[in-house]
């Protein structure tokens, strides 16, 4: 069909340029408005009102936001290590984002007569009548979120500032216990799919009018994996590596302008990440009534679900008091991953018997 | 297409293992290390071992790299680069020309050239990478599996007794 380049359809490469477009600005923007809404959600949930100023009930307030620190000086500490210092905000960045190459975020829709899988790393194969996509996506997953990792520790060490040093360790050891725990609830999800690939898992899911999810049959590692990744991404009430009391700003204490902002978006980024992981992980991905005749109300189940999980995150950020960092330890190493082995070897014994 | 991927992950690899050795900062070396650690994931997808490339990443960038960048910054090594060991240039030279000899031996004669056995191309594509590890490891080689198992497991009881102060 038509004009191909290299072997495939030209249809292909439109596709995919507009998925991963699609998928990324609409990143960009849910950090954006993220910020808002949290300032916003907060302010309500304490009795206040929140921004009130730039737009109508504050609606501008992030565009404003962006263009100060835009616009703010450039630091760069004199004794500082120029390059992993300027690196450090990038290397935050980037895992946060490519994370969405492989979350399904909708079925199969067709263009053109041409089958687009509403993922960025995968195709539609009209032989086999199949969508084919990374097939080791969850590990992937985890190995760009241990990845992460190195722009907070790089940030911290690149600074030569005390508060950025205790703030990049900590942060570095918070998220290296926490991906073992989280890393372990997400067996337990192998063990009753029997695949890696995420289109697999979430099509696994669809049955029996949402009953199906993977939180019903395994609540507690959706709820640990929940937990767990708050802590990985550090957010109240993990959020020790910028315990302003402690260590003022913990690892971008030195950052200013656009860095800073980058760290920002990254957290925020991380945030919308782990939410779609676990709607497709647990929550049933984009499944919902209705997708069978309506391909496009994929993506809406599945952005109201991840919508759903980052105002939970706001709520807990408004509930909850900040762990102190010997508790946060307790809980990750003496508690979660226990639990999550145990939780392992009771799902293996109920699939042998099953 | 593939060609063209190769040639630019190559370089890359190139550059940064090059890097590795050459950057007078050991936090700027460990980061050449990761990105070569990337390539080498890389290289597994082309070669359509998936569960390969994503254990690289994240053993060997995720954790290994992670301790080392640990470490490096914790001991505060001071950048020294008024030093150069020029002396041990022809020395080094002479070895890797030799383990080049070697590699590229092995690769042409070898068995490695003309794989043999039960597990075709086809046959890793149709029934998946990480399934016949997975079937491999837990029948054909469990006893090494096990073994590790424990050696590991003495390795982690070990760290534990010398980070403890009374025991």
């Amino acid at each position: 069909m038509g004009i191909e380049i290299l072997g495939l359809p030209l249809m292909y490469y439109i596709a995919m340029v507009a998925k991963v477009l699609v998928a990324f600005v609409f990143v960009l923007l849910t950090v954006a408005y993220a910020t808002y809404a949290e300032r916003k959600i907060i302010g309500h949930m304490q009795v206040r009102l929140g921004p009130m100023r730039t737009g109508w009930h504050g609606l501008l307030q992030p565009i404003a936001d962006g263009v100060k620190l835009f616009f703010k000086e450039e630091i760069v500490p004199a004794q500082a290590s120029k390059f992993a210092f300027l690196i450090a905000p990038l290397i935050a960045l980037i895992p946060a984002f490519i994370t969405f190459a492989v979350i399904p975020f909708g079925g199969v829709i067709e263009v053109a007569g041409y089958k687009v899988p509403l993922q960025i790393a995968a195709y539609y194969d009209t032989a086999a009548g199949q969508v084919y996509d990374v097939n080791v996506g969850v590990l992937y997953i985890l190995a760009m979120s241990s990845l992460g990792v190195y722009g907070i520790v790089l940030a911290g060490w690149a600074s030569n500032s005390k508060y950025s040093l205790m703030g990049g360790l900590r942060a570095s050891a918070q998220m290296i216990s926490y991906e073992l725990a989280a890393g372990l609830c997400i067996i337990a999800v192998f063990m009753l799919s029997g695949t890696l690939s995420l289109t697999k898992i979430v099509e696994l899911q669809s049955g029996m009018g949402g009953f199906d999810w993977y939180l019903f049959k395994q609540p507690l590692a959706a709820f640990m994996f929940f937990i767990c990744s708050l802590a990985e991404i550090n957010r109240t009430p993990f959020d020790l590596p910028e315990a302003e009391t402690e260590l003022v700003s913990g690892f971008c204490t030195e950052y200013s302008s656009m860095k800073y902002a980058m760290f920002f978006m990254a957290e925020y980024a991380n945030m919308v990440t782990v939410s779609a992981i676990t709607v497709t992980l647990f929550l049933g991905g984009w499944n919902g009534p209705f997708t069978a005749a309506m391909p496009l109300l994929g993506p809406v189940y599945f952005i109201a679900k991840v919508y759903f999980l980052i105002f939970v995150c706001m709520w807990i950020r408004a509930t909850l008091p900040r762990y102190r960092y010997d508790q946060l330890m307790y809980l990750g190493w003496k508690v979660f991953i226990p639990l999550a082995l145990v939780n392992i070897v009771v799902t293996g014994i109920i699939g042998y018997f099953l | 297409m593939e060609t063209l991927f190769f040639l630019i992950i190559t370089l890359v690899a190139i550059v940064s293992a090059i890097l590795v050795i050459t950057c007078k900062n050991p936090i700027n070396s460990a980061l050449s290390l990761i990105m070569t650690f990337f390539c080498l994931a890389t290289y597994y997808v082309m070669l359509d071992a998936p569960f390969m490339a994503a254990v690289q990443v994240m053993v060997y960038a995720g954790a290994i790299m992670v301790l080392i960048v640990f470490t490096i910054m914790l001991l505060n090594i001071r950048i020294d680069a008024s030093k150069k060991h020029s002396h041990k240039l022809i020395f080094g030279s002479i070895i890797g020309f030799f383990t080049l000899l070697n590699i590229a031996f092995v690769l042409m004669r070898s068995r490695a050239a003309v794989p043999t056995g039960p597990y075709s191309g086809d046959m890793i594509k149709n029934i998946g990478h990480t399934e016949l590890i997975g079937k491999e490891m837990f029948t054909n080689f469990l006893l090494p599996f096990e073994i590790t198992s424990i050696l590991l497991l003495v390795a982690i009881v070990g760290a534990v007794i010398l980070a403890k102060k009374k025991i």
